[in-house]
């Protein structure tokens, strides 16, 4: 428990440092963001009352905890791109709201691949020692380190989409009308983020079993006379996996980053795209959030591997 | 039976090393050349020679534009390339200076630049170059900043840790013994010694380089027209999958060729050096 806890100040110690990084940041930067809204034509006093509105009259330092508290609160604030006057605001929840599901989507069935398909194939090549499965699971790992995923993500388009017409590319179906058809078009992206990724993994699990099958409970276990299939998953996988979980949760944080680029790829309406247009339109108030929500993602989910790792392995004490 | 596998392993190291060599080789002299020359230009347009598929007259054919895409693959290879080794020059020379200083004197600094390379190492990378490149705007010039911001802490930790293990090496310790003052033995007693080391380090930040930018010019946030980029020629040719697929595949397998070839190179040097 008092591991924990100190993990958990941790957490929120860097969420606090990246939030002032983030909101500073973006404070160096000229440019009027009053005029950015309302325009060149509007009236001073208009300007001063809006900039009065957006808290940009006091100094940095205060408005960095009206931000701080406004998040903590749930009010994320507002777009500068989308809103168009003060009447008519467009607040950051709303936009971020309808994308979030995207990205998660994409995520969780990009794990569930890697989960999936990586666990079952690392045994099989552990217990086979397959010539075949070697070569080829070599050969996408190391072509997964020179091709970079937008490549992949045009080349899975190209295959599957134009040759073979699995799916319409750029057809993106919302998970508001059609779920089945949504899961049906995230498939195809959430393959290219998770390929690499399943013959990293197989890989990582076959050496890691091949470790632990040279281990002396293995020997002694086959010499009780347990059976080669339940010396396998029993014993030696159980404690293989344990480096696979910590590698997993690297990767989990590896696909948030990787989406974001794979979501341009796919043109999915998701919050990695949103990312990318509001840097490009300088839309700071929403990166500022995405920045602070992507590290939050990120932080926890090593957080929670580090807490899941005590759990599988009592061996690690609390000290 | 030991002497054949040793012998083995160093001609497949070898075999990784020219074939290598080659790839990477054959790059340098595209990439370079195509600073500087290329058959075609590459901005003129053709209206009568849109979308000409792969020929003699236009190698990988041409584009949306009828430009030649050889020569603007050439021309981003060469920017893709330079960029890339700016980027490891400047993070490569950032990281040989802080990690020596706090590998080789520890104490506070060091504490303080730990926590911060910590801090930033569970952050996704591509993040980081995003935030700075939207603070600074687009541009290749920007896109070398960011990312040789980006790649300063990788440099630091394999730095210091080098600097760790020989500050108190035999030699180091008769050196301050006679001596020697302590910039002549950070810069000419040690750091001749962590070049092997930092050498792979160089290589595999090279390689992440590449990627990076090309995946930041992919997302149009890196170099803007009309600097050619493989990175953003992908993205313009995606639109034409359909119907010239060798518009999107050109630079697309640039990309792997350049990578490919670094990272065959770098194992090759890593092999035959064990």
């Amino acid at each position: 428990m008092k591991y924990i806890g100190k993990k958990l100040i941790t957490l929120i110690m860097t969420l606090f440092l990246v939030s002032v990084a983030a909101f500073l940041a973006f404070q160096i930067i000229p440019g009027d963001v009053v005029t950015s809204i309302l325009g060149t034509e509007a009236t001073p006093e208009r300007e001063e009352q809006l900039r009065q509105e957006l808290g940009l009259d006091k100094p940095p330092v205060v408005r960095y905890f009206a931000w701080a508290a406004d998040v903590l609160r749930g009010d994320l604030g507002v777009s500068y791109r989308y809103s168009k006057n003060m009447n008519e605001m467009m607040p950051v929840a709303e936009l971020i709201g309808d994308k979030l599901p995207v990205t998660l989507w994409l995520a969780a069935v990009s794990m569930l691949l890697i989960i999936g398909v990586s666990i079952p194939l690392g045994v099989l090549w552990a217990r086979s020692s397959n010539h075949f499965l070697d070569g080829l699971l070599g050969v996408i790992t190391q072509a997964s380190m020179a091709v970079p995923s937008f490549f992949l993500g045009i080349l899975v388009t190209y295959l599957f989409g134009i040759l073979l017409k699995l799916f319409a590319p750029g057809g993106y179906i919302s998970y508001q009308e059609n779920f089945s058809g949504f899961l049906g078009y995230l498939f195809f992206p959430a393959m290219s983020i998770a390929v690499p990724k399943i013959a990293m993994t197989a890989r990582f699990l076959r050496n890691s079993m091949l470790t632990e099958l040279r281990a002396d409970y293995v020997r002694t276990a086959y010499s009780k006379g347990a059976t080669k299939r339940r010396v396998m998953y029993r014993h030696v996988l159980r404690n293989a996996m344990m480096p696979v979980v910590t590698f997993l949760g690297m990767i989990i944080a590896e696909i948030v980053a990787g989406s974001i680029v794979i979501e341009q790829v796919f043109s999915l309406p998701g919050i990695g795209r949103l990312l990318i247009s509001s840097i490009s339109t300088r839309d700071f108030p929403v990166v500022e959030i995405l920045i602070l929500y992507i590290t939050f993602v990120v932080i926890f989910v090593y957080f929670l591997v580090d807490i899941l790792y005590r759990v599988i392995d009592p061996r690690i004490s609390e000290a | 039976m030991k002497r054949i596998r040793s012998f083995n392993e160093s001609i497949s190291g070898n075999k990784y090393l020219a074939a290598g060599l080659i790839m990477t080789g054959l790059a340098l002299v595209i990439g370079i050349l195509g600073l500087f020359w290329t058959p075609y230009s590459t901005t003129a347009m053709s209206a009568a020679e849109k979308f000409a598929p792969p020929s003699i007259r236009h190698l990988f054919g041409t584009d949306n534009f009828g430009r030649d895409i050889f020569s603007r693959v050439m021309k981003g290879m060469g920017t893709t390339i330079g960029i890339s080794a700016l980027v490891v020059f400047f993070s490569g020379t950032a990281g040989i200076l802080l990690g020596a200083i706090t590998g080789y004197f520890g104490g506070l600094l060091d504490e303080a630049v730990m926590r911060l390379t910590d801090a930033v190492n569970g952050f996704p990378s591509i993040l980081m170059a995003l935030v700075i490149i939207s603070i600074l705007g687009n541009g290749k010039h920007n896109v070398i900043i960011s990312l040789g911001i980006v790649f300063i802490p990788s440099f630091v930790r394999i730095v210091r840790s080098e600097f760790i293990r020989l500050r108190d090496a035999d030699y180091i310790r008769r050196a301050r013994l006679m001596g020697v003052g302590r910039l002549r033995i950070l810069f000419v007693h040690i750091l001749p010694n962590i070049f092997s080391v930092f050498w792979v380090s160089v290589m595999i930040g090279f390689n992440n380089a590449i990627l990076a930018e090309s995946g930041m010019s992919y997302l149009g946030i890196g170099v803007q027209p009309p600097d050619a980029s493989l990175g953003k020629m992908l993205s313009d040719a995606q639109g034409y999958l359909q119907s010239a697929p060798w518009y999107a595949l050109a630079p697309g397998l640039a990309i792997v060729w350049i990578v490919l070839g670094f990272s065959l190179f770098s194992e090759g040097v890593r092999r035959c050096g064990e």
